[in-house]
């Protein structure tokens, strides 16, 4: 090292009392998700919708009367399962395309070069706040749901069986929604790609499958990332589907798909060109 | 200090950098200088490690990027000036980068000071124009207080005054004992900036060398005088392996002879003067110069210095 040209300067930063790492990096992500509107406005679509449908699907039940497979949580939670997922993974895919879209993405790494924190703080935060909203949603789905079956009597209770699990997969079923479109977005790097990429796995795949010979379906669509196999999820009783998996298997099924598409995602983020 | 060796960087079949060694030092302005698609941006992009070289390393206070211990507390960077989200205000854009090192908020609001964007920093970045997005870069760059500087073409679209703001600002980093390395296409902006100069064409080393030496050496000598007695001077300077031009203006300047020595032979042939002065080769034209070799000699044999 040469020495020349060594003024002694004051330093206007203090010296990092320890490596910077995932608490730092935590704290930045969390303040790039609150600080831009496009989280607020997708969170906002999420709740409305997921909250219109309780509304709906249980003003609905309440006028035409109950069939056989009738599930007053799943009333009241079908919504944001089915309708709220579509919408927050473009929240999930958007959180890691627009820092490529924008160009931040060489600014982020420019201040923090460990991809692997990068990537992993970016979902953790990612995941909280989709998961801290989803909750409190998922709760008033149900707890407005039941007001209005009760009319006709038809609503349960937080104290029957599987109606807490199926509140909290509810929930939980949005962060992992969410986590897949964040690894598929990671990989194809592009907003419009990558959303449309999503919403064909998880909207349009379970729909095709229905073209297929019915035995075919029956057997194939217990394995797909949405559509009918959401049906359990919701559900306080089994699905009357015998074919599909209960709700814990299904729940299963879709965290594989997220680990999955995460892992590819993490590989894409640390090893290509930014 | 930030050094390459050897680095070089493949897009598909194009060669970006090819086999690019050079040390930056600190305590004075390194121009980094070559035509626009010469490899500035892509040699940048590697020292921060957004790129992975094909071959190669480059290092900056020896180590890799990725492994600095408090990387903005080492290197601060500027590559362009638009890579911000743009729905985010210029304050929270700050914030969210000095919380990855664990840099104190109170220095975001004194580097928004230093740049002079008190006005704007909760204002969305998305409406700022081309300087005031230059300057929340800047700021960006300076958070961590960095030994290490690095600005790619920091003065593109600038009004004038902000050109000159930025011409000190890196003269006082560098003053400070800082290393500062700045990418330039304009060859008069680095003739006012910097003390050194690497310059590159091609993906391939063309010269590094101070910036006196660079516009003494880059061109032949000339002067420019001014004599009633033109045709025996003209005879004269010939004569001594030199030639007298006429230019467009009716001034007269002597090619291939210093000042010094078309003075000599004046006074030796009493030839009267009325004035005598050296052609100060401007860097642009030492920069046309040195590249019209490295396109006539083509790739493999640039002028190395």
């Amino acid at each position: 090292m040469t020495t020349a040209a060594m003024t002694v300067r004051t330093r206007a930063v203090p010296a990092a009392a320890k490596r910077p790492g995932l608490p730092g990096t935590l704290r930045s992500e969390l303040t790039k998700i609150i600080s831009v509107r496009s989280t607020y406005w997708t969170l906002l679509a999420f709740v409305a919708a997921s909250i219109a449908w309780a509304v709906l699907d249980c003003a609905g039940t309440v006028s035409h009367g109950i069939g056989p497979a009738f599930n007053a949580t799943e009333a009241s939670l079908t919504g944001q399962v089915a309708l709220g997922e579509l919408i927050i993974v473009v929240l999930g895919a958007l959180v890691i395309t627009s820092e490529y879209s924008t160009g931040m993405i060489r600014t982020s790494l420019a201040v923090m070069p460990r991809r692997g924190v990068l990537y992993a703080a970016k979902a953790i935060v990612f995941a909280a706040v989709t998961l801290t909203i989803s909750l409190v949603t998922s709760f008033v789905d149900f707890f407005v749901g039941q007001a209005i079956l009760s009319s006709k009597h038809y609503n349960t209770t937080l104290g029957h069986p599987g109606v807490l699990r199926a509140i909290l997969l509810t929930a939980a079923i949005a962060a992992i929604f969410g986590l897949l479109a964040y690894g598929a977005a990671a990989i194809i790097r592009h907003s419009a790609g990558a959303i449309t990429s999503i919403l064909g796995i998880v909207f349009l795949i379970p729909l095709l499958g229905q073209a297929l010979p019915n035995a075919w379906f029956a057997d194939l669509q217990r394995w797909l990332p949405g559509g009918g196999a959401l049906e359990p999820i919701a559900r306080s009783t089994a699905s009357l589907d015998p074919h599909l998996f209960s709700a814990w298997g299904e729940f299963a099924v879709f965290s594989s798909y997220a680990v999955v598409l995460l892992a590819l995602g993490a590989w894409s983020f640390i090893r290509r060109d930014a | 200090m930030i050094e390459a060796r050897g680095l070089s960087k493949r897009y598909g079949d194009k060669l970006a950098v090819d086999d690019l060694s050079f040390t930056v030092r600190p305590g004075r302005v390194t121009g980094f200088l070559g035509p626009n698609g010469a490899g500035k941006t892509t040699t940048m992009r590697m020292i921060l490690g957004l790129d992975r070289p094909t071959a190669g390393s480059v290092t900056v206070n020896g180590r890799a990027f990725a492994d600095l211990y408090s990387p903005m507390r080492e290197v601060g960077a500027l590559l362009d000036a638009k890579a911000v989200h743009g729905g985010r205000s210029a304050y929270n854009h700050l914030l969210c980068l000095a919380q990855t090192n664990g840099i104190p908020r109170r220095r975001v609001g004194e580097v928004i000071g230093i740049v002079g964007l008190e006005d704007v920093a909760g204002k969305r970045s998305k409406g700022f124009s081309l300087g005031m997005s230059q300057r929340l870069g800047i700021a960006a760059a300076l958070l961590g207080d960095p030994d290490v500087l690095m600005f790619d073409e920091p003065v593109n679209g600038l009004d004038p005054e902000g050109i000159r703001w930025i011409r000190l600002l890196m003269r006082s980093l560098a003053a400070e004992g800082r290393t500062v390395f700045v990418s330039s296409h304009l060859m008069s902006e680095m003739e006012n900036t910097a003390d050194h100069l690497i310059v590159i064409g091609r993906g391939t080393l063309i010269a590094d060398c101070p910036m006196a030496e660079f516009t003494g050496d880059g061109a032949a000598q000339a002067a420019t005088v001014k004599t009633p007695d033109d045709q025996r001077l003209a005879a004269v300077v010939t004569g001594a392996g030199g030639r007298l031009e006429r230019g467009d203006g009716g001034e007269l300047t002597a090619r291939g002879l210093t000042a010094e020595q078309v003075g000599q032979l004046a006074l030796d042939h009493g030839i009267l003067l009325h004035y005598l002065a050296p052609v100060r080769v401007s860097l642009e034209e030492a920069f046309m110069e040195l590249t019209a070799d490295s396109v006539e000699y083509q790739a493999k044999t640039g002028v190395q210095k």
